[in-house]
């Protein structure tokens, strides 16, 4: 599995970075067009949603909005998978009730772990020895198969 | 948040003159909301055809006020949705409870 690549971030505890953080989504989605038959603006808009949503919750739920807190996010891509972690340095939240199925749209919250799930493959939330650790993955294979690649993607 | 608003007879348009409505800006969204109402004002278009990028928190703030407005028997109605924005409320399934309408001049008359 050739690592293709890597982006460490790591920005201070605030609602302000989350354009920064969604950018540089929309930017790996642009490496990823080669691989996947998704519309490339769809794509992009929904690898800067998940991190958004993730960093939010991250801020907000985890960190508590506390500005003295860093938030790290880790994007890894290979052939086959994207790979986002986002490291929180709270107590953590619970994921495991959330959100399965769309909430009820009478609600004003709630919204953001259910599109998390809707749009990656996997969502795990752990424990790491500085805080916790949300990772969601995506595969970047077809049904069936490995993914045809243009002509550009060993470069 | 920069946010123009046009007050007609029927309705108070206000333009969301911001590429991204997230969880940073979505509370100042909440809150110049929440002034129309106060200033009696219950019938509220949101134009959104600059926004490209929504969030969970965006959509919340559009809830918030949609429901804010309902309990003062107006009603909050949307426009000028851009594709992925669109895709949004249909993934959330709020496009069944918003009034949708291509352009401001379509929401206006639906008052």
């Amino acid at each position: 599995m050739k690592n293709l690549l890597e982006v460490d971030i790591k920005v201070p505890n605030q609602t302000k970075y989350l354009r920064l953080i969604g950018q540089i989504g929309e930017d790996v989605a642009g490496a990823l067009e080669r691989f996947n038959d998704s519309d490339p603006e769809e794509l992009a808009y929904h690898i800067n949603l998940v991190l958004t949503e993730a960093m939010a919750n991250a801020i907000k739920h985890a960190n508590k909005n506390d500005p003295t807190k860093d938030v790290h996010i880790s994007i890894n891509l290979t052939d086959d998978l994207l790979s986002i972690r986002v490291f929180d340095q709270g107590q953590g939240f619970d994921i495991s009730t959330a959100e399965l199925q769309a909430p009820d749209p009478a609600l004003d919250h709630g919204r953001g772990v259910f599109l998390i799930r809707s749009l990656m493959d996997s969502v795990t939330y752990n424990r790491c020895e500085t805080g916790n650790v949300l990772e969601m993955r995506k595969s970047l294979l077809q049904h069936g198969g490995k993914k045809e690649r243009g002509s550009g993607a060993e470069s | 948040m920069i946010i123009t608003s046009k007050d007609f007879d029927k309705a108070i348009v206000m333009i969301i003159e911001e590429e991204r409505l997230d969880a940073h800006n979505s509370n100042e969204l909440k809150s110049q909301l929440m002034n129309q109402f106060e200033e009696g004002k219950s019938n509220i278009i949101i134009d959104l055809q600059h926004v490209r990028f929504i969030d969970s928190s965006g959509l919340g703030a559009l809830v918030s006020g949609f429901k804010n407005a309902g309990s003062r028997d107006g009603s909050l109605k949307l426009c000028g949705l851009q594709k992925q924005v669109q895709s949004m409320f249909e993934l959330t399934r709020l496009h069944r409870v918003f009034e949708i309408f291509p352009s401001e001049e379509e929401a206006l008359a639906s008052f």
